[in-house]
């Protein structure tokens, strides 16, 4: 970190408490856009539970069609947040510190989404969800059928959502003793002073509060691996399906999950730059870092990419290669590919390439945009184009156009993130202030030579 | 007789570290006084003793229970209910490692943070001698001891060149 600007505990409370002890002008106008849409998804829902899933474009033989890729774009983004938070962590990055708790705070976010994308608003009945996951009726012994993916699916996210949580909690209680300190309101402070259950910030406090950001990262990975691996299988083991039943699907989806949610946690630190003006704690030099594993990560996904379809293809059997023709060559879906590939890979990777570009709020914002773009509609072309062709197991072709209702469903849940994240910033503080003021102690200056070099002290 | 505690402020660490050998060589013992700071310094900053802990334990504690769970939920329910689908065993391996899986880890993370809070000595009813000032730079060092001896951990402290001294109580008068 070149670009370092020292900063005392109190202009760092000062400047990262800005909009939970004020309120910004910009944060309530936004707020109430968001629910705006929010609201009308949910309006949009309502009217689907009271005339049926026909008011979607659902239909045989396509049943997996905008719900269910929105829910595995929202896993994927939630994977970011936890992998770059535990990942960094563990390996002392020292980039890591104004990037976590937002990171882990849009995974949490974003689990939610998931789980209303897919168990709420694709079933079209919810409560028939508490079906698969709960047992509904004990005196006929009924219970969930576990050898399913759809038992799997909810037993994985559960587990990673209510992880995620305690992550954010625990790195919180320092934080919100802070916000106790400095409240003014007399409620205010009783509540965070609750929240923070009389933290006083002794050695011992500190000492755990290092090893439980070490421990909670170590036992959060295997997890961040399983969901995005059983997502994967809700259509890896189905054999019926061409282009589904591939044993690279787990680690596929697992890359595509860090391309995409990695690209989501650059442009929330735009955000942060721009709405809360974190200019002086985000600097260039976290951007480039970012950018850099952009480039890894976006690299690592396009080889999987290749890969799932070259071997797809390599057998020359012909279902498979009808539905690559499908994907690829045939309207609308090669329009849809083509925009998938170049926006996912080949407009923002060789632009990450420049230190110009890495350094540029503006354009790490955009080109992270475009990924996300291109990883939404990665995911629609593995499922509609699989599905609209007709399999052994099918007795019709079909196709799929979503209906508004569908659409404004979809809308909703990123405004559902979106307003989350917003909500979460006025309560909490969205970069970690401790750690912010960890990072600023163990800074120096070495001399070597003529050059003076910044130099951190790692224990 | 209640427990009473005394803070004094301090700025710079150096000057703490001086503090913490006063307390020291008045006679004070380590579970008397305590260092509160707003900031995570390197161990042994102010000469401090190493804090010991079992965290380690907690997440195989958890993750053993966490694995009977998903263990008897998985067998259990399907013995409940014993339908053959598929020609498919009733105790089938790969679904069932999945959920206990799950189950494992979910039972060490629940552990652990109940072991962070646990071991943190959280949470603390009474904040004793405390000042808002220790999240904005200052560093605390508090003495808990009985009310006569308190006027010379507070001597020994604005000695030692604390800038500020508070009272407070550490349990209920």
């Amino acid at each position: 970190m070149q670009e370092h600007i020292q900063l005392t505990p109190k202009e760092i409370n000062q400047e990262l408490l800005s909009g939970v002890l004020g309120t910004p002008k910009w944060w309530l106008g936004l707020v109430a856009f968001l629910l705006l849409v929010f609201l009308t998804g949910a309006g949009a829902f309502g009217y689907m539970l009271n005339k049926g899933v026909g008011v979607t474009g659902l239909n045989r033989p396509i049943m997996w069609g905008f719900f269910m890729t929105n829910f595995v774009f929202w896993i994927g983004i939630s994977h970011a947040g936890i992998m770059i938070s535990a990942i960094l962590r563990l390996t002392q990055a020292e980039w890591r510190r104004p990037v976590t708790r937002a990171a882990e705070v849009l995974t949490v976010f974003s689990l939610t989404a998931a789980l209303m994308a897919a168990p709420l608003v694709h079933v079209g009945r919810p409560w028939r969800a508490a079906l698969w996951v709960f047992p509904y009726d004990f005196g006929r012994g009924v219970w969930p059928n576990i050898r399913s993916p759809f038992i799997w699916d909810p037993a994985a996210v559960m587990t990673y959502l209510t992880a995620s949580t305690l992550f954010v909690f625990v790195a919180l209680i320092p934080d919100m003793a802070v916000i106790r300190d400095r409240a003014t309101g007399k409620w205010a402070r009783q509540i965070y002073g609750y929240l923070c259950m009389g933290w006083r910030g002794t050695p011992r406090q500190w000492k755990l509060q290092t090893v439980a950001g070490i421990l909670l990262s170590a036992l959060v990975l295997p997890v961040f691996v399983s969901v995005h691996s059983i997502v994967s299988w809700d259509f890896a083991i189905n054999i019926g399906v061409d282009g589904w039943h591939s044993t690279i699907f787990a680690p596929y989806f697992i890359i595509g999950a860090i391309h995409s949610g990695v690209s989501a946690v650059t442009m929330v630190m735009a955000l942060m730059v721009w709405l809360w003006k974190w200019d002086k704690i985000l600097r260039p030099d976290h951007f480039d870092a970012i950018g850099r594993l952009l480039i890894i990560v976006a690299t690592t996904w396009f080889f999987f990419f290749i890969v799932e379809f070259f071997f797809a293809i390599y057998t020359k059997e012909a279902p498979e290669l009808a539905l690559r023709e499908l994907q690829i060559f045939t309207r609308p879906y090669v329009f849809l590919f083509l925009i998938f590939i170049i926006t996912a890979y080949f407009l923002p990777v060789p632009l990450w390439m420049f230190k110009k570009v890495r350094r540029n709020v503006k354009w790490m914002f955009w080109t992270t945009v475009s990924v996300n773009v291109g990883m939404w509609l990665e995911r629609f072309l593995i499922f509609v184009p699989s599905l609209a062709r007709k399999t052994p197991l099918e007795f019709n072709w079909g196709t799929y156009h979503p209906s508004i209702i569908e659409m404004l469903m979809v809308a909703a849940t990123f405004a559902w993130v979106a307003m989350g994240m917003l909500l979460f910033s006025k309560v909490f503080p969205l970069i970690p202030i401790f750690d912010i003021k960890e990072g600023m102690i163990v800074r120096d200056e070495v001399k070597i030579g003529r050059a003076i070099v910044p130099a951190s002290i790692r224990e | 007789m209640a427990l009473r505690s005394v803070l004094g402020l301090f700025t710079d660490e150096n000057v703490v570290a001086d503090a913490m050998d006063s307390l020291r060589a008045a006679g004070y013992t380590s579970s008397e006084y305590e260092l509160l700071t707003g900031v995570p310094y390197p161990e042994g900053t102010f000469g401090e003793e190493e804090p010991v802990h079992k965290l380690y334990r907690w997440p195989l504690v958890g993750a053993a229970c966490g694995f009977i769970v998903g263990l008897v939920l998985t067998t259990g329910t399907q013995l409940a209910y014993p339908l053959v689908t598929g020609g498919k065993p009733i105790l089938g391996i790969p679904p069932m490692a999945i959920i206990i899986y799950e189950g494992t880890m979910l039972g060490a993370i629940v552990f652990t943070v109940i072991g962070i809070i646990f071991e943190s000595r959280l949470p603390r009813l009474f904040m004793g001698a405390y000042d808002p000032r220790i999240t904005e730079g200052y560093i605390g060092v508090t003495v808990t001891a009985e009310e006569d001896r308190m006027g010379q951990a507070e001597r020994v402290l604005r000695e030692a060149g604390a800038e500020d001294i508070t009272r407070g109580w550490e349990t209920p008068r």
